[in-house]
């Protein structure tokens, strides 16, 4: 596997040149946050290309490792028109760290639901922070509290 | 369902397909744009079972992260297993003995027939064949009981560890195992009579959901779904891991990239894998499944080795602690400890036999002091029943992971799949989502 660091504006032209040259499968990308460590940029966002031979099911060139330090703002420019998969992977990216992705009109969180505040991945988004939840509009004349004590059902 | 004026004059309808549906295994919400029964625009919308894996990875020694990898993809549990030990050992710079990484082998084939007996049996049950759903979870039944018998528990497996295996093979369990598999190849093959010629099973699955090999591969497609399309990726040959290259095996491919040849995958894998495990009982070397734990020293004679400044001596070796916790043999010298705790947990009878393998497995698993995993990252690929699993662990030196990314399998094809039912009808649907197996588990973390 080869590795590659990247600043944060060459990454769309590194990627692009690697799909020109066959890179034609996105295998994965993800982020870290290293602001636990103190780094500056705090994001390590991570690509890996492949170039899967579709006769043999073979990959003929090792497999590339595209790495970049960014923050929040201003972000990367989003791969989506090389890799239709990006799409989401960046939906996720941006949902569990708020690393923003230009070149793309909107974006929607992937796994966490559209009323949540924060991105959940990030070090400093406390593990046990709770956000209530959506679920039916609260009705004025039942109110629903979300600390009451679970129904116990009896059996007998 | 709510129905839409368009500006041309006609009426496109909104349909709800999810969360809570039964053909929606699990929870996963479509939002489909209908003219009549054809599919115009597909939005999917995950997310409904999302536990926050990758977080509570964070928040946990190493080794308490593998039960969860449990509950990613719960129908195949021992594979993911063996996917994040194998990239935590990446890290470590471990290598488990020979014995260990056919056992591993043998759990992950376990685990991929269990799997493609679910999606070919859910599959087929989604289409109207209850009676197939009914041969094929039986004998799934009794390869999860293999499974029982082997980790002791059905589904919440949690049998590869860091540097090992929970334990070995029982008692017997190679002759169970040929007898499931008879009734396995039975209960495939009476599903291959029931299905494979079946003209309402056929006109449901052939040619519906059809991808290019070229559109596959640029979703990230993996597994039997981008096998289906007639390129013969596999992990397991790609990028061999554990003993994977000195085993034989077939890599079935389809052609069309339809639901029906995904179908047929499924199928003749189910029975390659079962040959992988029989190849591995006769190949299977003696000797231990786990790394060993390391040599025993009395803390006492450490102390005096490091005193003496006889570091050469003790390092990499495992101190012999009283059984009181307290006294010469513990922290008797600083840096005279040998390598800390040790990097696989003991077998389960150490721990309830022996004072050693107790503390031991304390040792391993108590709070700020388990396994410390060098500073870095390692991601390893592992051939999932679903397509590439891979399982990407950052360290940063401590006891607890700092970052773990699990790729799953059947994200990406889930991120495809308006392409496969756009244009379709609504009934195709059903058959398509069945060939995708998306597993909310690891879709949804």
């Amino acid at each position: 596997m080869e590795l590659r660091k990247v600043e944060p504006a060459a990454v769309f032209e590194t990627l692009a040149a690697l799909k020109a040259e066959g890179y034609n499968v996105l295998v994965d990308m993800t982020a870290a946050d290293y602001s636990a460590q103190g780094r500056v940029p705090r994001f390590g966002v991570v690509y890996r290309a492949a170039c899967l031979d579709l006769e043999t099911g073979l990959e003929p060139k090792p497999r590339v490792e595209v790495r970049c330090e960014t923050d929040a703002e201003p972000g990367l420019r989003s791969v989506r028109q090389l890799w239709p998969i990006a799409d989401w992977l960046e939906r996720e990216v941006w949902d569990m760290f708020g690393i923003r992705f230009t070149d793309r009109p909107d974006i929607k969180r992937l796994l966490m639901y559209e009323e949540f505040v924060g991105h959940p991945l990030r070090k400093d988004y406390p593990i046990k922070k709770r956000q209530p939840l959506i679920g039916p509009k609260e009705d004025p004349e039942n109110p629903v509290n979300l600390n009451k004590e679970k129904q116990r059902v009896e059996y007998d | 369902m709510t129905e839409e004026r368009l500006k041309d004059g006609r009426t496109a309808v909104l349909l709800n397909m999810g969360p809570s549906h039964p053909a929606m295994h699990g929870v996963i919400r479509l939002i489909l744009e209908l003219e009549g029964e054809r599919v115009k625009s597909t939005e999917v919308e995950i997310g409904y079972l999302h536990r926050a894996f990758e977080k509570h990875a964070e928040a946990e020694p190493w080794n308490n992260v593998v039960p969860w990898t449990d509950r990613l993809n719960y129908v195949s549990p021992l594979i993911n297993n063996v996917g994040y030990c194998l990239a935590v050992e990446k890290l470590l710079g471990v290598t488990v003995p020979e014995r260990g990484q056919y056992l591993r082998v043998i759990a992950s084939e376990l685990s991929r027939v269990t799997d493609h007996l679910t999606c070919v049996a859910a599959n087929a049950m989604e289409l109207g064949a209850f009676t197939v759903f009914l041969y094929l979870i039986k004998s799934r039944e009794v390869l999860y009981q293999l499974v029982d018998d082997l980790c002791g528990a059905r589904v919440t497996v949690s049998y590869a560890r860091v540097g090992g295996v929970k334990a070995d093979l029982p008692a017997g369990f190679e002759a169970k195992c040929r007898s499931a598999f008879a009734l396995v190849r039975e209960s495939v093959r009476d599903a291959d009579r029931l299905l494979t010629k079946n003209r309402i099973f056929m006109d449901r699955v052939e040619g519906t959901g059809i991808i290019s090999r070229e559109d596959a591969a640029a979703y990230g497609i993996t597994g039997p779904f981008l096998r289906s399309t007639g390129t013969p990726y596999d992990v397991r040959r790609a990028h061999p891991y554990l003993v994977y290259d000195k085993l034989d095996f077939e890599v079935p491919v389809g052609s069309r990239g339809d639901n029906f040849d995904r179908y047929l995958v499924r199928l003749a894998e189910l029975e390659a894998s079962m040959r992988i495990v029989e190849q591995c009982f006769e190949r299977m070397p003696d000797g231990p499944a786990s790394v060993e734990l390391s040599e025993l020293v009395k803390g006492a004679v450490m102390s005096d080795l490091g005193k003496a400044g006889r570091i050469s001596e003790i390092a990499g070796k495992h101190v012999l602690t009283c059984p009181s916790l307290e006294g010469s043999c513990d922290h008797g010298h600083a840096g005279a400890r040998g390598g800390g705790p040790s990097v696989v947990l003991p077998a389960k009878e150490e721990v309830y036999g022996s004072i050693e393998g107790l503390m031991n497995q304390f040792e391993g698993v108590m709070w700020t002091w388990g396994l410390k995993v060098p500073a870095g990252d390692a991601y390893v690929p592992v051939e999932g029943a679903n397509g590439e699993l891979g399982f990407h662990v950052f360290s940063d030196g401590g006891n607890r992971p700092y970052r773990v990314r699990c790729r799953p399998p059947c994200l990406y094809i889930m991120a495809a799949l308006p392409k496969l039912i756009n244009g379709g009808t609504v009934a195709d649907i059903i058959a398509t989502f069945g060939s995708v197996n998306m597993i909310a588990g690891e879709l949804d973390r």
